[in-house]
């Protein structure tokens, strides 16, 4: 048994490890980019004007080789970080990244001593 | 009292997100570009309309002040700047460039023709990509810049008798 | 005529209302612990008028009576009769009017459903409720009044948002409005609750069946919308973390925590002061919800017709319930009894509530973050997919393991016996797991630990009912929710996972070939109906290994009134995936924007939702039963 798990640990680990991508996928990318003259819609999901020169953009930066990372910091640099869907980690982004699990800790840490508390009774 | 420190607590909070709330009503939620006024042009590289050369970064440092206006003959408003271009092309502290965008070259040439041509430069981006380079996002829209290729201003839709003023007011200024 | 008649009703209804108040008042001043006959009429008068002036609207749709503003602005001659009908709440002042009907109909049922509770508790609820309804009602006469009169009197009207003249979206804000406007009655009772000093195991059996009714509701108005969503806005998605769609997910993380919650002040008498914060917080996110979608605060894919002095109005209400529930919250908060085994269902049932707060604050705070910076640092963000997906994910693999323990604690004793089950659970989901990586394609590693987990969440639950089937007090509604849930995750994870999407462009008669996939631009037609004419495309789908010969047709709308295109997808809907085309012009150009999609799964994504709130019916069902 033990060795079975074993097996099926090291299978799955060499399936993950396979998936590693180095092409950036330019829907994700698209998915990602807000387009700016709709109404909250992704450029992904707009045929607006704007939505098809900013798809053929991203296409060239692909093909140019560049990160999805570089291509974010190009259209923010350009548009302003609106554009972008994910908020980049800074100073003041970081209480909006930190904070839910801030809550979650702290949710945790209550439950655990409320359990602990009446333990020790 | 540790119950009455976690009230006055739990009021404030509540007090500090509707007033956010409050002041939040009255912005405007439609986005615009202004924000990036004050910052520099990059890269710039736009192709002549008529000649096979590049418009590059170091043509525009050539005047103290060019005002970068995006057109197409298939533009409604573009029509109603015209004539506030054409007065702008008196002065003599600022150069006109156009970009014709998205637009067929026969078509173009008919608008100028009809309405005149205000422009010391013209270049075109007939896939708009270059105009990404510039943030625009609709068209009429104008960048007014300096000679380090600062954005002083930026227009989204046609230009207008204000607008026509400021232009004048900043460029002759200083 | 229609229209004074309206306001009439709606001046009556404000008289009733406030007399209720009025007598209740009495009531307890004197304490009367009866409710008297004349409390019974007035509600249930109260509940007709304003069912009355509904219909009075509904008429002013259906005969296109322009006199009244609400109906000039959108409706239409030409539009079908049951866009009309239905257009009647499909604007902000008719589905306002939807909200005072049932607040005020849930206070009269309310009012029948608990004769034999104390008088006090109830007319405390009642009197809560009855501020609710004249709070509403004020809101609808000075501010969003939908007999508001127009003269001189247009010949036509202005028109419904083609995007809405569709029959999901017809039925979608009555269903999300009875779970918005359902948890109102609970939120009355809990602080009736306090006031009465009712007590928190009775107080549970009073309001559990409101919370399932509302919890239930709001379950299938979400599915409504996803579904909508997804035919009808044309990407292919069903959930984009839109400040709308997130406003309505809100209330439902809380009344989720709630009714986990319940089962233990019920069965326990535990946690009275946390299920009375739950009830409380539940109304107060609808209700900000409200706030976030009508006063255009937020940008968002779904436009409403929205107006700044609304949003004051509601703003104004909404600091008003908070402010005053919080204060009669510490007033009576008292140290209550929180004694619980670490291994017992009471633990994981506060696990359940630990994170459902945990997604409750991430997508409260995601949604309402821009609004903060723009206010504070004059600095515009968006908060989209990447961030709740980064965020929540990773979270979820923990919560489904717990929920697969969870429903455990409670019958497998031997806890040898228990860890080893689960290891063989376990082995069994990743296995699966790597069969799917097999046979399809690899994922990240974050999906598939998604996957495994919901697969384990699965197995154990599976587990689960075929030990219940052998007992005789069996606990079916918890088993099929939580199987369901199980289920949706992880279809969801396969349809993101292995959807394949490809944007071109096209002109008629030409080809395009996507890896297997022959996409063939046949024809175009035009065609005319009644209220639209359609440019309706030919397409041919083709795949080179297998036969598959589908066509299909996505069309361009032209509404003239108001004047919008709509684009219409193609959806060809199969057991194991959906093809999805949606077509769009170009400006200035003979080629038309192609979007073929290829989305597994999606069909079983709508029934895990349909079993889980299944789930929810069941259990309301055995509770109806246990009572008589």
């Amino acid at each position: 048994m033990k060795k079975l798990i074993i097996l099926f640990y090291f299978l799955i680990s060499t399936a993950v490890v396979s998936t590693e991508k180095n092409l950036v996928d330019i829907n994700d990318v698209l998915k990602n980019l807000r387009c700016l003259v709709c109404q909250g819609q992704s450029v992904a999901d707009s045929n607006s004007d704007f939505s098809q020169t900013i798809k053929l953009v991203v296409q060239d930066q692909i093909n140019e080789g560049k990160t999805e990372k570089q291509i974010y910091k190009f259209l923010k640099e350009k548009y302003g970080d609106w554009i972008v869907y994910n908020p980049s980690f800074n100073m003041i982004n970081s209480i909006l990244w930190l904070f839910p699990y801030l809550v979650f800790l702290v949710g945790g840490a209550l439950i655990f001593l409320l359990l602990k508390k009446r333990d020790y009774r | 009292m540790k119950i009455k420190l976690v009230k006055y607590i739990v009021v404030i909070f509540f007090l500090f997100v509707i007033s956010v709330f409050f002041i939040g009503l009255k912005k405007d939620s439609i986005y615009n570009t202004q924000g990036l006024v004050g910052q520099k042009l990059t890269e710039i590289r736009i192709d002549h309309f008529s000649e096979k050369k590049i418009i590059n970064d170091e043509d525009l440092k050539k005047s103290k002040f060019t005002l970068i206006n995006f057109w197409a003959s298939w533009c409604g408003p573009c029509r109603e700047e015209h004539s506030f271009l054409i007065k702008l092309n008196e002065e003599k502290n600022l150069r006109l460039i156009g970009v014709n965008f998205k637009d067929k070259k026969n078509n173009a040439l008919k608008f100028l023709n009809e309405l005149g041509n205000p422009y010391d430069d013209l270049a075109k981006d007939e896939l708009g990509k270059h105009s990404i380079g510039f943030g625009i996002y609709g068209i009429p829209e104008s960048i007014l810049i300096n000679n380090n290729l600062i954005i002083i201003k930026k227009f989204v839709g046609p230009l207008n008798e204000n607008d026509l003023n400021l232009i004048k007011e900043t460029i002759n200024s200083k | 005529m229609l229209s004074n008649l309206g306001n009439i009703i709606l001046f009556l209804n404000a008289l009733i209302t406030l007399s209720i108040i009025y007598i209740s008042i009495q009531k307890i001043k004197i304490k009367d612990q009866v409710v008297s006959k004349n409390i019974y009429q007035l509600s249930l008068f109260q509940s007709t008028l304003i069912i009355s002036s509904f219909f009075i609207l509904v008429i002013g749709f259906v005969t296109s009576d322009f006199s009244m503003i609400t109906v000039y602005q959108n409706s239409h001659t030409l539009k079908p009769l049951i866009y009309k009908i239905s257009g009647t709440w499909g604007n902000h002042e008719g589905s306002l009017l939807l909200w005072l009907i049932i607040l005020s109909l849930f206070s009269f049922l309310f009012l029948v459903y608990n004769k034999s509770r104390p008088g006090n508790f109830r007319i405390y609820t009642l009197i809560v409720q009855n501020i609710l309804i004249l709070g509403f009602l004020f809101f609808l006469l000075f501010n969003s009044n939908p007999f508001s009169a127009i003269s001189p009197i247009p010949k036509e009207g202005l028109g419904l948002n083609p995007i809405l003249q569709d029959p999901a979206l017809a039925i979608h804000p009555p269903l999300l409005y009875l779970g918005f406007v359902g948890s109102s009655i609970y939120f009355s009772a809990a602080i009736a609750s306090m006031l009465a000093n009712y007590p928190g195991k009775l107080f549970a059996q009073s309001i559990k069946n409101w919370v399932l009714i509302s919890w239930w509701f709001q379950t299938v108005g979400i599915l409504a919308g996803s579904i909508w969503a997804y035919y009808e806005l044309g990407w292919g998605g069903f959930w984009f973390w839109d400040p709308v769609e997130n406003a309505s997910l809100l209330p439902w993380f809380a009344m989720t925590a709630l009714f986990h919650s319940l089962l233990v002040l019920e069965k326990r008498n535990l946690f009275y002061f946390w299920v009375i914060i739950l009830c409380i917080l539940t109304f107060i996110l609808c209700v900000t919800g409200t706030f976030l979608v009508r006063s255009g605060i937020l940008n968002s894919v779904h436009t409403f017709a929205s107006d700044p002095s609304r949003g004051i109005y509601i703003l104004f209400f909404l600091s008003f319930l908070i402010l005053s529930s919080v204060f009669i919250l510490f007033k009576k908060f008292q140290t209550g009894n929180y004694k619980i085994n670490t291994n017992s269902k009471e633990t994981y049932i506060l696990v359940n509530n630990w994170f459902m707060i945990f997604y409750l604050i991430t997508v409260l705070l995601g949604t309402i973050y821009p609004i903060f910076t723009e206010v504070l640092t004059n600095h515009k963000v968006s908060v989209g997919p990447p961030f709740y997906n980064t965020v929540i994910i990773p979270i979820v693999v923990l919560f489904l393991i717990f929920m697969s323990l969870g429903p455990r604690t409670k019958w497998i004793k031997d806890r040898f016996q228990d860890f080893f089950l689960l290891i063989k659970l376990l082995t069994g989901s990743i296995l699966v797991n790597f069969f799917i990586v097999i046979f399809f394609k690899s994922y990240s590693l974050l999906s598939n630990l998604i996957i495994i987990s919901s697969l384990f969440l699965i197995f154990s639950s599976l587990l689960d009912l075929i030990s219940s089937l052998k007992r005789t007090n069996t606990d079916f509604s918890r088993v099929i929710s939580h199987l369901s849930f199980g289920f949706l995750i992880l279809f969801i994870g396969l349809n993101h996972n292995f959807s394949f999407e490809k944007d071109f462009n096209l002109k008629v008669g030409e080809k395009k070939k996507i890896d297997d996939y022959t996409v063939e631009f046949e024809d175009l037609k035009l065609e005319n109906f009644k209220n639209y004419k359609a440019v309706v495309g030919n397409f041919k789908i083709d795949n080179n290994k297998k036969k598959l010969n589908l066509s299909l047709n996505p069309e361009i709308r032209i509404y003239q009134q108001p004047s919008t295109l709509t684009y219409e997808a193609s959806i060809r809907t199969g057991i194991l995936k959906d093809y999805y085309l949606t077509m769009s012009n170009i400006d200035r150009s003979d080629y038309y924007n192609i979007k073929f999609q290829k989305k597994p799964f999606m069909l079983w994504i709508w029934v895990s939702v349909i079993l889980i709130s299944a789930g929810g019916l069941v259990r309301l069902f055995k509770n109806e039963n246990k009572i008589s």
